[in-house]
């Protein structure tokens, strides 16, 4: 992967999951453009990494959520680092509430972040990727997308969303080598989930929240040629939380 | 967009996009329908792309449902090339 001339984009990348994701892809040689909303400093900070694991990297601000923003932050990587081929699908909103007080915006404003800017960076991306006969597409989704969670009726939506979507984008595409996937972590530690993890990690089967490193290793596997015949899947890492 | 470019530019570009796409050399003509040559509905997006990175010529979905043949779609190109 580390020809120089293709890059990974990693929406959310400046913290979190996304950071972890970004660093991995750098040490597995590829070139990663890191798209930040707000968190300047930590974009800053994850490719002060992934130089330091000498590969190329830079960071590209722009809030998914806004419609022009999949063909600015795919324009930008390119021409910064090369044809985007592979996309990681990270950045991702919550705004919770039970069902029956939910808004009209508080439900589709989760929508339009986690699932609708997904949809639009995928299809910016196959463009190269039909061209080049290959591509990876991973996004990370959630395992409440898999069996829902209480409050969250618009971010399990959007995460069940991106599975629906997922498969049928590699059921379109497979026959150009280009891979579609999921990967569904379940309580992992990072800011988001701080507030709560010592109280949910008892409830989970291996007795811990997974790190960020763990997910992003298996978004690691799945960009990687070994992952070629891995097409449409939700690979679940939650400790058999799900189990 | 290129004003300079001929149908027979185009022709050309066509049936070399087509042979990439696994057509047989000798199949591509202008006669020869999508369907004959084994052309399906991605190969048609893929081939809207090159034309419109190449031509400046954006082709839709309902453009596509319309061409009979390869001839119709030289046809068009060039003439929203003109």
């Amino acid at each position: 992967m580390s020809d120089g001339k293709r890059c990974a984009l990693v929406t959310g990348g400046s913290r979190g999951i996304g950071a972890a994701i970004a660093r991995q892809l750098a040490a597995d040689g590829w070139a990663v453009a890191v798209n930040y909303r707000d968190d300047e400093q930590g974009a800053a900070e994850t490719v002060g990494a992934i130089l330091e694991l000498g590969a190329r990297g830079c960071a590209i601000q722009g809030d998914v959520a806004h419609p022009p923003t999949a063909d600015n932050l795919v324009a930008a990587a390119e021409a910064e680092l090369g044809p985007v081929l592979a996309l990681v699908n990270n950045a991702g909103v919550h705004s919770d509430g039970l069902s029956a007080t939910m808004s009209d915006d508080e439900f589709s404003r989760v929508l339009e972040t986690n699932l609708t800017a997904a949809f639009r960076l995928t299809r910016r991306v196959l463009r190269k990727m039909l061209r080049a006969r290959f591509g990876r597409i991973v996004s990370i989704g959630s395992i409440v997308g898999l069996r829902g969670n209480v409050g969250q009726a618009n971010y399990a939506a959007s995460k069940a969303g991106l599975i629906a979507m997922t498969r049928t984008v590699a059921a379109e595409v497979a026959r150009r080598g280009i891979t579609a996937n999921v990967v569904a972590p379940g309580l992992i530690d990072t800011a988001m989930t701080a507030p709560l993890s010592q109280e949910l990690a008892g409830m989970v089967p291996a007795r811990r929240a997974g790190s960020p490193e763990e997910v992003a290793a298996c978004v690691g596997f799945l960009v990687s040629e070994a992952a070629s015949y891995v097409n449409g899947a939700t690979l679940v890492v939650d400790g058999a939380l799900t189990a | 967009m290129n004003s300079a470019v001929s149908s027979k530019d185009v022709e050309a570009r066509i049936f070399e996009i087509l042979i990439s796409f696994g057509t047989e050399p000798d199949s591509a003509v202008r006669e020869a329908t999508f369907d004959q040559l084994d052309i399906d509905s991605l190969d048609l997006v893929e081939l809207a792309q090159i034309v419109d990175e190449e031509y400046g010529v954006e082709l839709t979905i309902d453009d596509a449902q319309q061409l009979q043949n390869v001839g119709d779609a030289i046809d068009l190109i060039v003439s929203r090339i003109a």
